[in-house]
């Protein structure tokens, strides 16, 4: 396959995968911030904006009144933030269009279907009233494209590098909602057990999807370093870094048999893979969590980077 | 139900209402929905459209960057018994485009001969010097042409331009069958109609029999090259990739390698052995032709003298849709054929010629004046439709530069009914036929690309000027 188009369906589904996340992100949020006095309730707002990377562009125009209505549509749809969720959806179709002869008719009608949704959907301010509404629609369209990829496409290069993307972002998704709401908690570790602590956990589960699973495997308790094991370490956990390091290892070394060699990625990745497997939750947090956190998502990177030059996604 | 206007031919109906032979299956089935229904797939068509992302892109329009064609219900219906005269005709003219061409390009006999004149050739941008003395692999130069028909009465079908450069809509012929099959499953079980649909399969057969030389004994490695997925055929450029199986390519994907074009792959470059290009001869090759082109590869016109590529189609074919060209078709078909053209011409006055230049500019309101280089509608003069104003501005255009255009009486195009809101009303029809070449043979797909003009009373067919297209039926006997 073309290195543009290897290039191309990667960032399709990293889009994707990243539109999801937020959508999951400003979902926790605005359900904490319902429960929440108003102070608060900014409290939250301005570590969904953090966790996004959007600190500086949106005090730039908003200042730091992080006033719930302005922070949906200022990551939803403002022209002033360039990594908008429309923009991601509108990137994810352009990057099907590119590589349109390289997946099934299903994968790029889902895809295509999602961008004409959001389209519609963001194409005015988006009010608390509809925010439901539009954030379940971009979990629902992510689904689509999944169940199309998984029920009609060859399990070929261009899946594996589809599913590399998907990881990729994943991961890093997950390590850096970790590392912000650590800060956020980082007081309140000290008083496991209080009220606020379990609510603030419960949500730090919830922007992961991983909530109903953990109580399930916790009978319901609430514990810093049971939730950070389990969003780090357990491999059952579809959002976990094991989980997103354990598909990437299968994508990749399907990419190794199929060419017939394997490239630097794939020993960056098991270096990744081999640290995952062999630490502890008591090592990380003796380590110090946001450390441990910088350092994967630094590696995360340098594997996205590598994976990008081994493969000739650009010239 | 309606009758036709009286002026044109009507395809489905006779001047005095009754159904034509070739319409009468479809009719009895018209005949028994309801009215409500039909209009309801109408718009059931355009969200499949939509959601299949089968759109083209306009020129010079900034709101809509993605249009749909519109598509129409009606399906357009020719008997066997004339796509078989069609078919012949169609085959006798693209063997003599491809023999016109290898001409032109070598030994220029029908110059030689006195029956092309020379100063067509001169200046003209179409015509170009690096393929003199050069023979294409297998010795195609089109392998896929379109020709485009208009009829005027039962078997009046006469050829209003050759597409030897880079005929597009085929993907609309294809889509547009299967949207019909999708909307009305039963009617193809009541009417006999020819497929269409393995046209990809055997586009790809055809390109991969003409090898370059350097091609190694593997599998060919076919690939379409692509302005991009702004280009407003870019729908259809992935889609006859997808459907071939082939990769789908942009000049910034393509180098020269140990004298092969290949392709950056995610194993490193591959060598192609023929690429089927959807860009301009202007933008294939920056060394030889237009120097800011980003859309080819440099050295590639090389490459491909040197026998390390097939191009589809051959550059400079572009000369036989020159429309000075086209008026000597007749002469062209006979010269290489031996034979009586089987389709005729438009009647077509050449501006270069004084007494026809007086005749044009005296009946200008009357006559379609086209640029000999122009394509897609542009640049044209309609002249019945054009107010005093215009016909002045383009008479003058038209003194200044007599030799840039040619016109043609403004005909009675046939019409063919579509769905309105009114039921069945008469619509102007022209018809595109695909055609594949190889050194094994002519092959028409039956049937091929209905426009139809959708305001009424308009000839104007064109996508790009608000024409919409029709599923194209061949019955089979």
């Amino acid at each position: 396959m073309l290195g543009r188009s290897a290039n191309g369906i990667f960032w399709l589904f990293r889009n994707l995968e990243r539109a999801e996340n937020t959508a999951r992100l400003i979902e926790a949020g605005f359900r904490m911030a319902l429960t929440r006095e108003a102070c608060d309730a900014s409290d939250e707002w301005r570590s969904v904006i953090v966790t996004l990377g959007l600190r500086g562009l949106y005090e730039a125009k908003f200042g730091t009144d992080y006033a719930g209505p302005n922070v949906i549509n200022f990551i939803l749809r403002d022209k002033d933030n360039p990594g908008n969720v429309l923009t991601m959806c509108e990137l994810a179709r352009t990057n099907a269009r590119m590589v349109r002869a390289g997946i099934t008719r299903e994968v790029w009608e889902s895809v295509n279907d999602n961008w004409l949704r959001m389209r519609d959907l963001l194409a005015r301010p988006v009010t608390e009233t509809r925010l439901g509404d539009v954030l379940d629609s971009l979990r629902r369209q992510s689904t689509q494209v999944r169940g199309a990829m998984e029920g009609t496409m060859l399990r070929n290069e261009i899946y594996n590098f589809a599913r590399i993307g998907s990881f990729i972002e994943r991961a890093d998704n997950t390590a850096r909602i970790l590392d912000v709401k650590y800060y956020v908690l980082l007081p309140s570790i000290s008083y496991v057990g209080s009220s606020l602590d379990n609510v603030q956990w419960e949500n730090v589960l919830r922007s992961l999807a991983g909530e109903r699973a953990y109580r399930w495997l916790n009978a319901g308790r609430m514990e810093a370093r049971g939730i950070a094991e389990f969003l780090i370490l357990d491999s059952r956990f579809p959002r976990s870094l094991a989980f997103c390091y354990g598909k990437l290892r299968s994508n990749l070394e399907h990419l190794a048999r199929e060419y017939g060699s394997e490239t630097d990625a794939h020993a960056i990745l098991r270096e990744a893979d081999c640290d995952l497997h062999s630490t502890t939750i008591d090592a990380i947090f003796e380590q110090g969590l946001h450390e441990y956190i910088a350092q994967f998502i630094n590696r995360n990177t340098r594997l996205a980077n590598q994976i990008q030059y081994d493969y000739r996604f650009i010239d | 139900m309606k009758a036709a206007s009286p002026s044109s031919y009507d395809e489905m109906f006779t001047a005095d209402g009754a159904v034509r032979p070739a319409y009468r299956g479809y009719n009895e089935w018209y005949a028994q929905q309801p009215a409500d229904l039909l209009r309801r797939k109408g718009t059931e068509a355009e969200a499949f459209f939509r959601r299949t992302g089968i759109t083209f892109n306009v020129y010079g329009s900034e709101d809509a960057e993605e249009r749909l064609i519109p598509f129409d219900m009606v399906p357009r219906i020719i008997t066997a018994h004339q796509w078989r005269r069609l078919s012949r005709g169609i085959e006798q003219r693209v063997r003599a485009l491809n023999a016109f061409l290898h001409d032109l390009y070598h030994r220029q006999e029908i110059v030689r001969s006195g029956r092309l004149p020379a100063r067509l050739l001169e200046k003209n941008p179409a015509f170009l010097p690096q393929m003199v003395g050069f023979t294409p692999p297998g010795g195609v130069y089109t392998h896929i042409v379109g020709i485009d028909l208009v009829r005027t009465g039962e078997d009046e079908f006469m050829v209003l331009e050759d597409n030897a450069r880079t005929p597009s809509g085929v993907s609309y012929m294809l889509e547009n069958r299967e949207t019909m099959m999708a909307m009305f499953p039963e009617l193809f079980t009541r009417v006999r109609v020819r497929e269409v649909s393995d046209y990809p399969r055997r586009l790809a057969r055809s390109l991969a029999a003409c090898l370059p030389p350097a091609a190694k004994g593997h599998q060919p490695v076919v690939a379409v090259l692509t302005p991009g997925i702004y280009n407003s055929a870019y729908f259809e450029h992935a889609f006859l990739a997808d459907q071939m199986g082939a990769e789908l390519v942009e000049g910034s994907d393509l180098r020269i390698e140990n004298g092969r074009i290949a392709m950056r792959t995610t194993q490193g470059y591959q060598p192609i052995d023929v690429l089927y290009r959807r860009v301009d001869d202007d933008y294939l090759d920056p060394l030889t032709f237009n120097p800011e082109s980003q859309l080819g590869v440099s050295g590639i016109m090389d490459v491909y003298r040197a026998g390390g590529i097939t191009i589809a189609n051959a550059p400079g074919t572009g000369i036989a849709d020159d429309k000075a060209i086209y008026s000597f078709m007749p002469e062209i078909v006979e010269f290489y054929t031996g034979e009586k053209p089987i389709l005729q011409n438009v009647p077509t006055w050449r501006c270069s010629e004084p007494d026809a230049l007086k005749y044009v500019l005296e009946h200008l309101s009357e006559l379609v004046v086209k640029e000999v280089h122009g394509s897609g509608g542009y640049g044209m003069l309609i002249g019945p439709t054009s107010s005093k104003k215009e016909i002045a501005a383009f008479a003058a255009k038209l003194a200044a530069r007599p030799h840039n255009y040619i016109a043609q009486p403004t005909l009675s195009l046939s019409t063919v009914p579509i769905l309105s809101r009114a039921g069945l009303t008469p619509r102007h029809v022209d018809l595109r036929p695909f055609v594949l070449v190889s050194p094994a043979g002519i092959d028409i797909t039956p049937g091929g690309l209905t426009r139809v003009a959708l305001k009424k009373g308009s000839l104007v067919v064109n996508s790009s000027q608000g024409g919409g297209t029709k599923d194209s039926w061949v019955l089979d006997d």
